[in-house]
Order: structure tokens, then C-alpha cells, then sequence
């Protein structure tokens, strides 16, 4: 019998471009659960990604979708929301289109409150393109362009996101597959910007050379060890944090949305016309 | 406040760059999003105020970047939109540009060009309008003249955009933007307005890049229970990524094909006195203007002289120039820059005709005593 997540799939354009171990396949998955779970009409979905490996994750899931542009996916959203804002978009990103190259896209989307959700996947370093440091990368570790350590500090991705106005913000890794499923839907189900982080394993670039571990299960074992709740992260040190993962849901709160507010200024401005 | 009157037609006094942003309501544009730029922004200020009253979104962006793409997602999802900028801006937008070339999004770009890091008029972007985005495509350009022609040819702009699913882009200067002139506004019977092609099959049997002999494919909606996936890397008729580059090759073939075929529908031109000409004037814009009345004046002074004004800049008719080459002995090619479009002109007149450049790069156009000396000089 086929697996019944396979409906959700283009399958007849699989296997993915994805490494063993990536964790962009378990995201995708929990997606799919999170999808299946709240019942969404598929045909009312629009995904977005950008370049790189999680955003190929549109290829597959079997919706209207968008690909291709590095970084510009918010852009790409906000026009389709609010041209047609009965549509549920989903924004698949890597740390890379996330917080470089779309970092402004990131902070006026989150800002304007617009109702979609964005799950990025944060393995700390430009996978695709050959394990490059990250605007994630942890001080000094070590990357093909970093190859004497990294020297600049990283981003705090949910940190980011509330100060710019993002209204549901949550962190999990791939090791939390039932708790990132429970993030994805209600990401989906607020109305708002919805931004969920989850921490995932490059074996083949971040894992091998800058954890130094080669094997998938390795990786996990390192995300699940190194995690620690938000309620467990206050009573520790900034020093005993530092190279942990605070997981959990962060920000939810319901304030009008971009598409609200202009619908609320198109029917003032059409009732004195 | 102006209001469009549904019925009949009617004359104002409009500014260049709010004539565009009528022009674009009139065609059914209903988004647009911009980031401010002199000499542009009175197009974005226009939308803003008139887009809420009649059901359209308005959206300033953080950027030309986002501008670019909000536009692309707004049209995927089913709205005519827009975006205006000028020369610097103009610059961020060429990968969306690609985009929408690959993806085959009809959307609308205004360009009202001018100097590097200066507010005056220019045709320095003549050729960075048809070259600047990476990879192949074709692209359509047109280049009013006059505020009455901002106004008609932002219409034309759309209806090309949607017919052949391609980015247009309208070429404006900062005198034609910000300078006021008479218009006709036309009822709405008059003019055609071209909504691109829907889907005529079911979702199951739609392949979102198979087109038909007029090599535009139809194009369905987001929501419409389609599910095409757009993707700016090369794809096959299902939409799908592909490493083929037999597939990727017969992909340009057919973008580029079907701009390039359809080249006598796209093209717009006014000719005069050309039937007799010895010399002839080939310009576009608001040079088109000055070399009218030059025109006019060698033809009193019995010198026979014609105008090729061109509407649209590209695609590049090479037919068309090389037949106005047979027939008359000398070109000359008026440009308010450091003379670039009369390398095309040199190239498709074949030396059946002396082409001769007439550059101006002081941010204004000729007068018409200006192109007047150049024609007495070389009759």
C-alpha cells in the first residue's frame, strides 16, 4: 500500500535532490502531517520557496507554488495575498534566503503582520551551494569559507522576527517531530505572520565539518541533546546556553493583519466614492 | 479629484506620470507595488489614491526587489499589475525581470529613465531595457512620446503583456513624466482590452507550458485547483524541473519564438514623408517630437526629408528599418545619449543607407533647429 502522505507528493517527480540524512525531507513531512491534520484544501495552497535545498520542497508538494529566486519568496507573498487573501501561503526557506539575502523582506513582512506561514530550515551554513558560512554559523566554526573559523556572530532567528513584528514564533529542531508538527499547525491556523524555526542537520557540510560527526543518527542525537525549553533556558547561565537550541513556542498573538487592514481601507475609501 | 467616467469620453490636463497610472486602471491593472523614486513616484501616489476605489491593492515596498516580485505574485494570482520606477531602481528589478520571462507572468514595468545619479531626462537605458536581465528572452518596449501616448501605450503595454504572457516595459523620460499636456481619455467601448487565455481542460490533463501554434501557453490562477508550479530554472511542459537541455533549449526557442513571430502585431510606428525621402530620421520617445518638426522644416526648405517614429523600441523590427534603408540614402538617429539604439539602426540597414548618430547627453532633447542643422548638413 502506498504511504498516504505519498497524495500530497508530485511523486512522479521523485526521489528529491536531498542528501541522506538532510533534514529538509523530515520538515517536509511534518508539513504534510500538519496539512493532512487541519484538512486544507489543497488547491487553495500556494508555496514559495527561494534557491536552495529546502526551497526545492515546493517542487514536490503537490500545489501552486513558486521557485527560483534567492531570497524573495516574502516578496513573491505579499503580492499574492494580497491579491487574492483567501489563499493559504506556506514560505519554505533555508537560513541563507531567510536571513541574508531576504533578511529586509523578512523584518517588512513580519512588520506588515501579513498572514502567512514560514517555516525555515536552519542548518547553519549554505548547503547547496557547498557548506558556506551562514549568517547562522556559530563563532568559529568552521566552513569552506570560513576555513580558519567563523569570526561573526549569528542570528537569533525568532529574536529577529518578534522585534520585527512577526505575531506566532516558535523553534524546534528535526529531533521534535511531533512538537514541530503541533507549531506547523498552528502557524497555519493564525492569522498572521507565522514564523517557525526549525534546527536541522547538514551532515554533509555543517554536521561533518563543523560538528565533526559524518553520521546522520550523529546529528540528530547532537540536536536532540543540545536542545533545551524555554522554561529550562531561564534558569540557566548565558555561558551554560551557549551552544544550545531554546525550543518552544515563543510569540502568539492575534493583531490585524496586513490583508485586514487593507480591506478594512478599501470598503472606507469605496463607501465615499 | 479625477474620476473615470464609465460612458463617455472625455479631455483633461493630465501630468505624464498620472496618465500612466490611469492608463493602467483603464487596461484593468488592479496592483500595484513601487519603492519611491524621482522621477517616478507621482505613478505610485497615483495608485495609491486611485487603486482602494476601484477594488485594486496598492502596496509600497521595502525595495525595488519586492516591488519587482510582489508584482510577479500578484499577476500569478490572477491581477493585471504594475510596478514604476526609474533608471537606478530600474537596475534591481532585472533578475524578476528573468523571472517573469521564465515563469511567462504577464506584468507591466514603467521605466522613466534617467541620468546616472541625476534628475534629467535621457535615453541612456535604451539598451538596458532589452539587455538587462540574464538568460534569454525577448522583450517588448515601447517608448511614448507624448502624455496622451503614456496614456495609450500603458494601455497597449497590458494587452501585450497578456496576449503573449511576457514582461512589457514602458519607457518614459523625466520631461514626459513630469510635464502636463492635454489628453483624450476614451470611453470604454473603444478600446480593446486583452485578458490573457484561461485553461480550457480540466486540471488533470493541463500542462502549464504546452502552447498552442500561437506558442502562448494558457494560464491558470492561483487557487483555480491547477497546482503549476513556476520555476525560473528549466522546466518542461508539466512545469517540472528538468536537467534536459534539449528540453531547455526548446523552452527559449519557443519564449523567444513567440514574440519574435508575432513581430508585426507587437511593433507600433508612425511614418511621415517617407514615401519620397532622401533623408530619413528614425527616433523614439520625445525625440520623436523635435525630429517631426525638423521634418517639417527641411520639407519647407524643399529638402526631401521623412520621420520613422518608433513606438516600440523592441523587439527590433529589422525589416522595417532595412526597407526604410533601401529607399532613402542617408539615416540619421537623433538619442539623448551618448548615441547606442543607431547601432541597431546601423546594423539592420545593411550600408544600403549612411546611418549617422546625432547624440545628445545634457539631460534634454533636441530642437527641431538642432536636427534641422544635422539634416541641411548631410542632404
Amino acid at each position: 500500500m502506498p504511504h498516504p502522505n505519498l497524495n500530497y507528493l508530485r511523486s512522479e517527480i521523485l526521489p528529491t535532490i536531498w542528501c541522506p540524512g538532510c533534514g529538509c525531507g523530515q520538515i517536509l513531512n511534518c508539513l504534510i502531517y500538519a496539512i493532512r491534520d487541519l484538512e486544507i484544501d489543497m488547491n487553495k495552497i500556494v508555496t514559495i520557496g527561494g534557491v536552495g535545498c529546502m526551497s526545492r520542497a515546493p517542487a514536490y508538494l503537490n500545489t501552486d507554488a513558486i521557485h527560483g529566486i534567492h531570497g524573495r519568496a516574502l516578496a513573491f507573498a505579499t503580492g499574492i495575498k494580497l491579491a487574492n487573501p483567501e489563499l493559504t501561503v506556506i514560505i519554505l526557506m533555508g537560513d541563507g534566503g531567510c536571513a541574508a539575502i531576504g533578511g529586509n523582506h523578512l523584518i517588512h513582512a513580519a512588520r506588515r503582520n501579513l498572514d502567512v506561514t514560514v517555516i525555515v530550515n536552519n542548518n547553519g551554513n549554505y548547503g547547496m551551494t557547498g557548506g558556506q558560512v551562514a549568517p547562522t554559523t556559530p563563532i568559529g566554526g568552521t566552513t569552506t569559507t570560513t576555513p580558519w573559523g567563523n569570526v561573526e556572530r549569528p542570528f537569533d532567528l525568532c529574536k529577529l522576527v518578534e522585534a520585527a513584528g512577526g505575531t506566532f514564533i516558535s523553534r524546534w529542531t528535526t529531533a521534535h517531530p511531533t512538537q514541530l508538527i503541533n507549531a506547523i499547525k498552528k502557524g497555519i491556523k493564525h492569522k498572521g505572520f507565522s514564523f517557525i524555526e526549525v534546527v536541522a542537520p547538514c551532515p554533509t557540510h555543517f554536521g561533518r565539518y563543523v560538528l565533526n560527526l559524518r553520521e546522520p543518527v550523529e546529528n540528530l542525537r547532537w540536536l536532540r541533546e543540545h536542545s533545551v525549553t524555554k522554561r529550562e533556558a531561564e534558569k540557566m547561565s548565558e555561558e551554560e546556553l551557549r551552544d544550545k537550541i531554546i525550543v518552544g513556542d515563543f510569540v502568539e498573538k492575534r493583531l490585524p493583519t496586513l490583508e485586514e487592514r487593507y480591506l478594512e481601507l478599501e470598503k472606507k475609501v469605496r463607501s465615499k466614492s | 479629484m479625477y474620476k473615470n467616467d464609465e460612458d463617455d469620453s472625455r479631455f483633461q490636463f493630465m501630468l505624464g506620470n498620472h496618465a500612466i497610472a490611469e492608463g493602467a486602471i483603464f487596461a484593468g491593472c488592479r496592483f500595484f507595488a513601487g519603492y519611491p523614486i524621482t522621477p517616478a513616484s507621482e505613478i505610485a501616489e497615483r495608485m495609491a489614491e486611485r487603486l482602494p476605489e476601484v477594488g485594486g491593492r496598492f502596496i509600497q515596498m521595502e525595495d525595488e526587489l519586492g516591488s519587482i516580485y510582489a508584482i510577479i505574485g500578484a499577476s500569478l494570482a490572477g491581477k493585471k499589475a504594475m510596478t514604476a520606477t526609474a533608471s537606478a531602481g530600474f537596475n534591481y528589478m532585472q533578475e524578476g525581470i528573468g523571472f517573469a520571462v521564465a515563469t511567462e507572468t504577464p506584468i507591466v514595468i514603467v521605466d522613466v529613465m534617467r541620468l546616472r545619479g541625476a534628475e534629467q531626462a535621457t535615453h541612456a537605458d535604451i539598451m538596458q531595457v532589452r539587455w538587462g536581465a540574464s538568460g534569454d528572452h525577448e522583450m517588448i518596449v515601447l517608448a511614448p512620446s507624448s502624455v496622451q501616448e503614456l496614456f495609450d501605450y500603458t494601455i497597449e503595454a497590458f494587452n501585450l503583456s497578456e496576449k503573449y504572457r511576457n514582461p512589457v516595459i514602458l519607457v518614459s523620460e523625466m520631461t514626459l513624466s513630469l510635464m502636463r499636456e492635454k489628453i483624450r481619455i476614451p470611453s470604454k467601448d473603444e478600446v480593446h482590452i486583452i485578458n490573457r487565455k484561461r485553461p480550457t481542460v480540466s486540471p488533470d490533463e493541463f500542462l502549464p507550458f504546452k502552447a498552442g501554434e500561437d506558442e502562448v501557453p494558457p494560464m491558470a490562477r492561483f487557487g483555480d485547483g491547477y497546482r503549476v508550479f513556476y520555476t525560473i530554472n528549466p522546466h518542461d511542459e508539466r512545469g517540472m524541473i528538468t536537467g534536459d537541455l534539449e528540453i531547455y533549449d526548446k523552452l527559449y526557442r519557443r519564449i523567444t519564438n513567440k514574440i519574435r513571430r508575432a513581430i508585426d502585431d507587437i511593433v507600433k510606428y508612425e511614418s511621415y514623408y517617407l514615401e519620397d525621402s532622401d533623408i530619413a530620421v528614425i527616433a523614439y520617445g520625445s525625440e520623436a517630437r523635435s525630429a517631426l518638426e525638423a521634418v517639417r522644416r527641411a520639407r519647407d526648405r524643399g529638402i526631401k526629408a521623412g520621420l520613422l517614429k518608433l513606438i516600440t523600441v523592441w523587439p527590433f523590427h529589422e525589416n522595417l528599418i532595412r526597407k526604410v534603408s533601401e529607399q532613402v540614402k542617408k539615416i540619421i538617429v537623433p538619442e539623448m545619449n551618448i548615441g547606442k539604439y543607431v547601432n541597431e539602426v546601423r546594423r539592420a540597414s545593411e550600408c544600403m543607407a549612411e546611418v549617422i548618430s546625432l547624440p545628445l547627453n545634457k539631460g534634454r532633447m533636441h530642437s527641431a533647429e538642432e536636427i534641422l542643422r544635422k539634416i541641411k548638413e548631410v542632404v
